[in-house]
């Protein structure tokens, strides 16, 4: 039986988060009424003009400068040429020939090997309406409805080289994707509301093979999951047919996600001719070097670089590393708790924010912007720790405490409740003496060569000091009077 | 009343020799004589365009008015107007009322002119003797078995006939200075980018200019003083200092106004392919501005020859794509009856548009179509570059290039209909213009057989105000601009 290799490229569609669109003064906030933020231009009434909002440019400039690509000095808008209705204008404009960002790379990490994918180009383009063919209430049955809402969104294209050579490596792919234009603050990455959509064209080919097989191209896949699904199934499907003696025919297809399986959409014999032409209302993008200086000088620390930081200068486990530069906001939160903690707590600010912290703002459903302890909360606490004023155990309840909004400081809760830890011995000693002789049994147990014993009465120990005792100087002085 | 020069009306009214309601209705009821022979507007709202005229008289009782204020002007039915029914004569817009104002419209309301109708066009602004509209064609005041030429031929025929003091019109490949001459006007079609064009229903985005019609070159600058500037809602708009084109017209001069002036006689305009007659009446002009003190120098623009075949690959590529959004879907014509949305289309848009503008849509669809895209398209975007450095390379030479700004004088309603070849090269001179994105102007000089002909001055960028000078300094040593048409 041959063996197949699998090849994949992927095209991502980025809503760019600016507040107005690409070409007209429309607010492209999601999730109002239809047709509410569509005016004259984004509905092409006869005589309107585009005008180009440099601020989607900037979004282009930025992820540019991120993927270590070329920013072209002149790019150009072009018309894409089509009839649909929730496309007003009759052509959407793109840019074809010459677009705004050229070539990059991005590296994604497969197991243990890191690789580069190469990237063709970014380019910007304008959204389309969206065609409403249900729920339209009874008065529309049979009718299908137009939302031009979305019509002049701001897109930025971002297109691979063939790279990637299974589903998990295009996934990796667009999750790092996903996680940079985030990081970048270009886009919300809300794959949900459609703000960041991959196609990905697949096709296989005899391992040793040079020149690529026919391709098919996977439609709007709005999900991570449906991705590996989509290209594990279309792969399976393309060797299939090739291995039963079929052809592959070059087509666009989509997934169901009820079916698990893709289904050609049209193929190439109807595939449009778009006509693509220089937008004549639109003057060629000039971007000088000023401008892009101007962007790099705003430009985040990039999520390689804070992870390589992070492991150096904070001495984090490569695994901590990777998990707090999952975004932006993440790395933010972890850094200001460790500058409130102190530089020796970083560690042990990791561990709180990856295990702790996580856990919570994951039951509750909240996002870390939203978190109810605030970093620098958070990195009092562990500094209380840290010097050993609280243990891990009353660190959990002044958490808590900080969570439900029962004090404003880890310093305000232990002394109001009294948590410090009891560190003076001979008080200690009179609390273990009152221990040892309330429970004569159990000291006879241990005497008796009952080990456990040992561990109830340490238990009773830390009970009667609420917690507050240090246990491994409780185990000390317990082990000495037993002893 | 009917012959004033637009200053003149100004004066009127500002000394209250005249209201503006009074104007109005004189040029209403001239409209409503006239118009059902001429056919030159497509809409008049006489309570629309008083009402506005008692605005004006207000503004001018307010000591407030200024250079257009209170004059009525029609405009071509292309520019969107609030309110008003805006067709660019087709049917697919033959229920439009537009929303919003176009850019144009709006300085006229801020400058305070009253809105006198929208003026009848080739479908579009596709044709050159306005017999492509939907609402039939307009007649030549001149002559009426004549057409008035187009696309802006409802607004040429409108101002000939003193049926308004003045209009605006387009100018794409010649459609201004083309009815100018034709109708005894002077037109301008501004350096590209001059006016905006915002609100403007574009019929080829990267030719498509908008500029004054007018009786005398001294009207047009009024006009065009009010039209041009800046606008951020058209990008290709450009961000100039504000100047005053009558500046150079106002400036007093000596006997030899023109003196030193150098003006360029292209051989490609003075070859054949011109009729005798008009061809007669633009060397007596040139020998007029030699008495004026211009001298004449010979250049060449060897690329001339090129432009009507390019011009018929970019305009209609262009239109293709800008006549899209005419899909029955939002606004205009949908057809009563259809299946599927396939069916909607063809047939919204079979029904909606006139053979002339089906016939560009396909040569557009067609030139833009893969596999051929290279062979015409980009090879008449290098013609373009071609006429452009031949047009820089001529104003080394010289300051104006003169020439005829149509071959023949106005030809008969249907005589060139039939043959779009024939209609497409009566734009001949007028068209490398568009394409290099000039400024250019179409005076009187004269008349053959009882019809007038048009002299076309040509000048480098953003010489608007020098253009109109030498056009008004001719008009000030010669009538023929002020020679009006029988009344009907």
């Amino acid at each position: 039986m041959k063996q197949w290799e699998v090849v994949i490229g992927i095209e991502t569609h980025a809503q760019l988060s600016t507040q107005a669109k690409i070409f007209s003064g429309s607010s492209t906030a999601f999730g109002a009424s239809p047709n509410v933020q569509a005016n004259a231009v984004d509905i092409a009434l006869p005589g309107v003009l585009p005008v180009l909002n440099r601020g989607a440019v900037e979004c282009a400039i930025r992820f540019g400068l991120a993927v270590e690509a070329q920013i072209a000095p002149r790019s150009v808008f072009a018309r894409k040429n089509y009839f649909y209705p929730d496309l007003p204008k009759g052509y959407q404009i793109s840019q074809y020939e010459l677009p705004v960002v050229v070539g990059g790379k991005l590296s994604i990490q497969i197991g243990e090997v890191e690789k580069v994918v190469r990237l063709t180009r970014a380019h910007l383009e304008e959204d389309a309406g969206k065609s409403l063919h249900e729920e339209l209430g009874h008065q529309f049955v049979g009718k299908s409805g137009i939302d031009l809402n979305r019509a002049g969104t701001p897109l930025l294209e971002i297109v691979t080289e063939p790279d990637l050579r299974s589903a998990a490596e295009a996934v990796a792919y667009a999750r790092v994707l996903h996680a940079l234009v985030r990081w970048i603050g270009i886009c919300d990455g809300n794959m949900q509301e459609g703000s960041f959509r991959c196609d990905a064209n697949v096709s296989v080919r005899p391992v040793g093979q040079t020149h690529l097989g026919t391709r098919r191209e996977i439609k709007n896949l709005n999900s991570f999951r449906f991705m590996q699904q989509a290209i594990d199934y279309e792969v399976q499907w393309q060797i299939a047919t090739l291995e039963d003696g079929g052809r592959i025919e070059q087509a666009t297809v989509l997934f169901d996600p009820d079916s698990g399986a893709t289904r050609a959409m049209r193929s190439k014999e109807d595939a449009h001719d778009y006509r693509y032409f220089p937008d004549p209302d639109l003057l060629p993008l000039v971007i000088d070097a000023q401008w892009v200086d101007r962007m790099r000088a705003q430009m985040p620390e990039l999520p390689a670089a804070k992870r390589d930081r992070l492991i150096t200068d904070y001495g984090l486990s490569a695994y901590d590393a990777k998990v707090l530069t999952t975004s932006l906001e993440l790395a933010g939160y972890y850094e200001a708790a460790v500058a409130a903690a102190g530089k020796s707590n970083a560690k042990a600010c990791a561990n709180w924010v990856t295990v702790d912290l996580a856990a919570r703002l994951n039951r509750e459903a909240r996002e870390i912007s939203d978190s109810c302890v605030s970093a620098e909360q958070l990195g009092g606490l562990v500094a209380r720790i840290g010097d050993g004023t609280i243990s891990n155990n009353i660190a959990k309840r002044v958490f808590d405490a900080m969570w439900n909004g029962e004090g404003s400081s880890a310093d305000e809760i232990i002394a109001r409740d009294g948590l410090q830890q009891i560190t003076d011995s001979s008080a200690l000693e009179a609390l273990i003496d009152e221990v040892l002789s309330a429970n004569a049994t159990m000291v006879g147990e241990f005497r008796a060569g009952k080990e456990k014993a040992f561990n109830a009465l340490v238990g009773k120990a830390m009970k009667a000091t609420r917690g507050q005792a240090n246990p491994q100087q409780v185990n000390e002085l317990l082990r000495k009077k037993l002893g | 009343m009917i012959e004033q020069s637009l200053p003149a009306l100004a004066k009127a009214l500002a000394t209250k020799e005249i209201s503006s309601v009074e104007l109005t209705q004189l040029y209403l009821d001239r409209i409503a004589r006239h118009n059902p022979q001429l056919n030159a507007f497509i809409t008049v709202d006489p309570a629309r365009s008083l009402a506005q005229a008692h605005a004006a008289d207000a503004r001018l009782a307010r000591g407030e008015g200024g250079p257009l204020t209170g004059i009525p002007i029609a405009h071509k039915d292309i520019f969107c107007t609030q309110g008003w029914l805006t067709t660019c004569a087709s049917k697919m817009l033959s229920n439009f009322i537009s929303p919003y104002d176009a850019a144009v419209i709006t300085r006229f309301k801020a400058a305070g002119a009253v809105l006198l109708g929208k003026t009848n066009m080739d479908e579009f602004a596709m044709g050159s003797s306005n017999e492509t509209s939907f609402f039939g064609p307009v007649k030549n005041p001149w002559n009426l078995t004549c057409v008035p030429g187009g696309s802006s031929g409802g607004s040429a025929a409108a101002v000939a006939a003193r049926l308004a003091p003045a209009a605006t019109g387009t100018d794409t490949g010649g459609s201004i200075r083309q009815p100018a001459a034709l109708c005894n006007l002077t037109g301008m079609k501004p350096t590209y980018g001059v006016v905006s064009r915002y609100g403007m229903i574009a019929f080829a985005s990267s030719l498509d200019q908008a500029g004054p019609l007018g009786r005398s070159a001294a009207d047009c600058a009024v006009l065009l003083n009010s039209m041009a500037g800046f606008d951020e809602r058209d990008s290709t708009s450009l961000d100039r200092p504000g100047e005053d084109y009558s500046r150079e017209i106002n400036a007093v001069t000596d006997g030899q106004p023109l003196a030193g002036l150098k003006i360029g006689l292209p051989a490609e305009f003075f070859g054949d392919g011109c009729s005798p007659e008009v061809m007669q009446l633009v060397e007596q002009a040139i020998a007029g501005y030699r008495k004026l003190g211009a001298e004449t120098v010979a250049i060449r623009l060897p690329s001339m020859g090129l432009s009507v075949a390019a011009y018929y690959v970019i305009a209609p590529a262009e239109a293709s794509s800008n006549l899209a959004r005419f899909d029955g879907v939002r606004y205009g014509h949908r057809a009563p009856d259809y299946q599927d949305l396939n069916e909607m289309y063809s047939r919204s848009r079979a029904q909606g548009f006139g053979a002339e503008v089906k016939r560009r849509i396909l040569i557009g669809t067609y030139v833009l179509s893969h596999g051929y895209y290279d062979a015409y398209y980009l090879q008449a975007q290098r013609i373009r570059r071609l006429i452009a450095s031949d047009f820089a390379e001529a104003f080394r030479q010289c300051d104006v290039i003169i020439g005829p700004t149509s071959p023949s004088t106005a030809f008969k309603l249907g005589e060139k209909a039939a043959d779009p070849v024939q209609m497409y090269l009566s734009d001949i001179y007028t068209i490398a213009v568009n394409l290099a994105g000039l400024p250019a102007i179409s005076l009187p000089c004269g008349f053959a057989g009882g019809l007038p002909a048009g002299l076309q001055l040509i000048g480098n960028y953003f010489s608007e105000a020098r253009l109109l000078n030498v056009a008004h300094r001719y008009q000030q040593a010669n009538a023929w601009h002020l020679q009006s048409p029988a009344e009907l």
